[in-house]
Parts: C-alpha cells; structure tokens; sequence
C-alpha cells in the first residue's frame, strides 16, 4: 500500500513534469530551439498566482488565469525581444540566449519579489460539513492509502490538457499549421502560413502550460523562491528528451516516467541520490534509443 | 500580362547566382525556364515566390509590384510554388497536405476544393487518410501539385517536376500539366529536362550562369541549334 502511495505520488509529479515537458517539445518542435527560460516561466506564473490570492484576495481560479494571461503574454514577449532577432543566428547563440533570458528572470524575481521564500497557499482544501475539520485529501482503506486533493487535481488537469492539445493538433487548421511548420518551414511559408506567427503561437500555448505546472507544483510543493522553476525546468526538459523531444505523447510518458522513477528512488533507494538515479536512467535510454521513447530518429538533411 | 519579371539580381552572399533576369508571363501561357544545374532557374522561381529577395529590379504581379512581399502572403495573392524536391509534409496525412494548401482559403472552399484535387488525382483520394511519407515519387508529386492548386493559384509555378521520375511518371506529369492548363490555369515551369518541357511550352527562356541567353516560343526553340547541342543531347 506504501508503494501504491509512492506511486500516486510519482505520477502527481511527473504529471508536473509532463505539462512543462510541452512547453519544451513544443516550442523544440516548431522553433527548433530549447527555450531553457521555460521552467523561470513556472516560477514566474507561480507568484502571480500567490500574490492575486495572498495579496489581493482573489479566488484560486481567478488567480490561476490570471497567472495563465500573464505568462502567455511573457512567452509572446520573449519570443519577440529574445529569440526573434536570432532566427537566422546558430543554434548556440540561441541556447546561450535562453540561458541567459533564464538568469534574467530568476533575477527579476529576487528583485521584485526578493529571495525569501513564500509558502503558496494550498488551494485544494474540502471542509467537512459536520466538524468543520479542513481536509487536504482523502484517506482510503483505514489510512493506508492517501490521497491528496493536490495530486488528483494534478493528474487530472494534465489527462485534460493532453487531450485537448492532441486533438488542438490533429484537428484544428492553427494546430495542423504547427504541424507544417514543424516539419519544413519553407514550404509551409509557401502555403500561405505565416511562420512568425506560428512561433508566437506556440511560446504562447507553452508559457500558458507553464502557468498551469507553477500552481500545480507549488501545490504539492509550497515553498515558492526565484529559483523555483529552475530545478523542475531542468527534469521537465529531461522527461522531453526522455520521452523523445518533438513528440507529445513523448513528453506526457516522459514526464510521468521521470516522476515515478524520481519518487521511487527517493523512497527506496535514497533520497540524496535521487537525482543520480533520474539522470543514471535518462543516460541509459538515451544510449539504447537516441532519440528517446518516442522520438523518431530524423536524419540532418545536408 | 499575369507577371512580369524586370532585370533582377539576387545574390547568396557574394556569389551573384542570378543577373539581371527579365521574362514575363501572360494569363493562359506555359512559359517554361530551362538550364542547366546551377543556372539559376530555381533561385529565380523562389525570388518570384518570395523567399528569396532581389536587390535590384522589379516583380510584378497581376499588376502590382510584389518584391518584398512575403511567401506567406503571396499565396492569398494567387501565387503558387510546387518546390523542387516536393517538400510535402511527409508525416501529415494526404487530406492534411491538401488542406495546408488551402490554409488561405475560406473554411467552406476545402470541400470542393479536395474534390476537385481528387477528380484530377484519383490515386490521391485512394490514399487520402495515408502518410505522405508512405507515398511514391510520383505520387507525392502529384500530391506538391494538388496541394498548390488548393490555394486557386492565378499562377502556378513548378520548379522541376520531374526530377528523380522515371520515364513514364515524367511523361505522366506533363500530361497533367498540359491539362491543368487547357482547363485555365497559367504555369510557369523551371526545369532541367529541357526536351519535355520545350514539348509542352508556348513559349521558354534559357537560363546560363544567371543569364537568359534565348528566349523564344517552345518549338522554335527546340529546333536550335545552341539549345540542341546544349541540352537536348544532339
């Protein structure tokens, strides 16, 4: 029953892991660019939440879609003032951009909001009618098996995200354009798509994930600092190669992967090493499948 | 006049690949350019579709100068490219390349427009819900066709169409092109096989080193001289 407990938990993370893990593969997939600024998004969509609802007594859903507007014009922002002067730059002075649009907001943060940390409110509370007691989860065969409000609203919210960005993909004309773009720029240009466009488009749609993975974290993990996006960012874009980036199925099997294994570690191997582990098995899989899980292997065109 | 191209040079850097091309296009013709590998022909193609720019010169389209409008918004202008090498969407289904072709168009003109696409593809309504990436050269040329003709080209521009096909399938897309254009529509054609191309064009120019050296009704220039010994192997 511990495991079972252990496991919940581990899929409630990678659940985290997988929502960031799009916003990754996403944008990899149509700017061929790892936005490593991505996971300071969290972080940044996490303080607007706390303080909508710290500072400025706001329902938790308002907060949260304020925190989802917010982020998503951020992402359009730094696409535009960060990356977009560099489309025709190489792929390194993008990544070293990235990184340093990451340090950026990590220092804006610590400016605006210092480095204390704040404890985010826990949000998925249901208070019992006859006692008046506040609960955080449920409790399930006398005890053994906890549940907390946190990890179910989690997994689900990233069920349903899943669902509607394969069917946002597969369906609609913008989603089918992403496609295009993905695979050739150039002759989705000749179709008429505007590929400026559809690259704001998609930082948009990662940067408003984003927004969504920062509550979800700070949920289950309530210590809210600067640096808070850093780590998560860092396993979310390993679960993205993991699972094979470019791929969305990869970044939600990926994501739930990496928490799992990250959880699991922690509890029966060792809680220092964890992260040992996580990458020990990243680096294995990558050995055996290149480009991950999923990834399909595409050959450089020269 | 659909087109008119005016003295334009482009450049990759320092190499000067096209120098002071004009031609022009009239509504209904097939002009085709052939040349040589490296002549120029494509580079001038993608200067007219808009990915490319010109530094000098003018492009001028249904009677408005469109140098520097972008690939992107020249679509809706009426202007189509199938590009060299097909470049079809090869991990989108056959229904999906053709409906990215009509990514300018109104929602309610995709169904006639795939109906249409399919009565002159038949083999590409068998295999609608398929892969691109599964489909053969020929196949998948037809395929770059149909999904230009999605977007109700007013020019249709092909370049090479009938690189790496075999015999009968090149003989196949010539047909269809001389089709495509008895039932309306203007192409402009760059290629390499200048024999088929000079068979099925009104009128042709040929490109050298980034200059048209001759230019002519197609025929004529399939008798010449220069042109046989050139590119016709006689």
């Amino acid at each position: 029953m511990t495991f079972l407990n252990h496991l919940i938990n581990g899929i409630s993370l990678g659940s985290v892991y997988a929502i960031i893990a799009l916003g990754y593969t996403m944008v990899y997939g149509i700017a061929k660019m790892l936005n490593f600024a991505h996971g300071d998004v969290i972080m940044v969509g996490a303080y607007v939440c706390f303080f909508a609802s710290s500072s400025f007594g706001l329902p938790p859903i308002l907060g949260v879609l304020l925190a989802m507007a917010v982020c998503t014009a951020l992402g359009v922002v730094i696409e535009r003032l960060a990356y977009k002067p560099l489309r025709q730059a190489t792929s390194l002075a993008v990544l070293i951009t990235a990184i340093g649009m990451s340090y950026f907001l990590q220092n804006a943060a610590q400016l605006l909001w210092t480095s204390n940390p704040k404890i985010f409110p826990t949000f998925f509370t249901v208070t019992d009618r006859e006692t008046g007691a506040v609960k955080t989860g449920i409790s399930l065969f006398e005890g053994q098996l906890n549940l907390s409000y946190a990890s179910i609203v989690t997994i689900a919210a990233c069920i349903v995200i899943m669902i509607a960005l394969t069917l946002f993909t597969s369906k609609s004309k913008m989603g089918k354009a992403m496609r295009a773009c993905s695979e050739d720029k150039a002759a989705a240009q000749l179709m008429g798509i505007n590929v400026n466009t559809t690259i704001s488009m998609t930082f948009a749609i990662g940067s408003c994930l984003a927004a969504i993975a920062g509550v979800l974290l700070c949920s289950s993990y309530p210590t809210l600092q600067p640096t808070t996006g850093s780590m998560p960012g860092i396993k979310a874009f390993t679960a993205a190669v993991f699972g094979g980036i470019g791929s969305i199925p990869g970044a939600l099997l990926g994501g739930i992967l990496l928490g799992v294994i990250e959880i699991l570690a922690k509890a029966y191997l060792s809680t220092q090493l964890s992260d040992a582990i996580v990458f020990a098995v990243l680096i294995v899989v990558l050995l055996v499948k290149p480009a991950g899980l999923l990834g399909k292997l595409v050959r450089e065109k020269v | 006049m659909l087109l008119s191209v005016q003295d334009i040079n482009v450049y990759y850097g320092a190499i000067h690949a096209v120098k002071g091309v004009s031609f022009e296009v009239e509504e209904g013709e097939i002009v085709t350019l052939i040349g040589a590998n490296g002549a120029g022909k494509s580079t001038t193609l993608q200067t007219v579709s808009g990915l490319l720019r010109s530094k000098t010169g003018s492009i001028t389209f249904l009677g408005e100068n469109i140098s520097g409008v972008s690939a992107a918004k020249l679509v809706s202008r009426g202007l189509a490219q199938v590009p060299e090498g097909r470049r079809v969407f090869l991990q989108m289904t056959v229904e999906e390349n053709l409906e990215m072709g009509g990514f300018t168009q109104p929602s309610s003109t995709i169904a006639p427009g795939l109906e249409r696409v399919y009565e002159q593809f038949p083999r590409l309504k068998e295999r609608r819900r398929q892969v691109a990436g599964t489909l053969s050269g020929g196949e998948q040329q037809m395929l770059a066709m149909g999904r230009a003709l999605m977007s109700n080209p007013r020019l249709l521009m092909l370049d090479e169409p009938s690189m790496g096909l075999a015999p009968i399938l090149v003989e196949q897309i010539f047909d269809i092109i001389q089709e495509l254009n008895k039932g309306g529509a203007t192409i402009l054609l760059v290629e390499q096989n200048a024999q088929m191309a000079l068979s099925v064009a009104h009128r042709g120019y040929v490109l050298e080193t980034g200059r048209i050296t001759l230019s002519g009704p197609g025929k004529q220039l399939l008798e010449d001289e220069a042109v046989k010994k050139a590119y016709l192997g006689g």
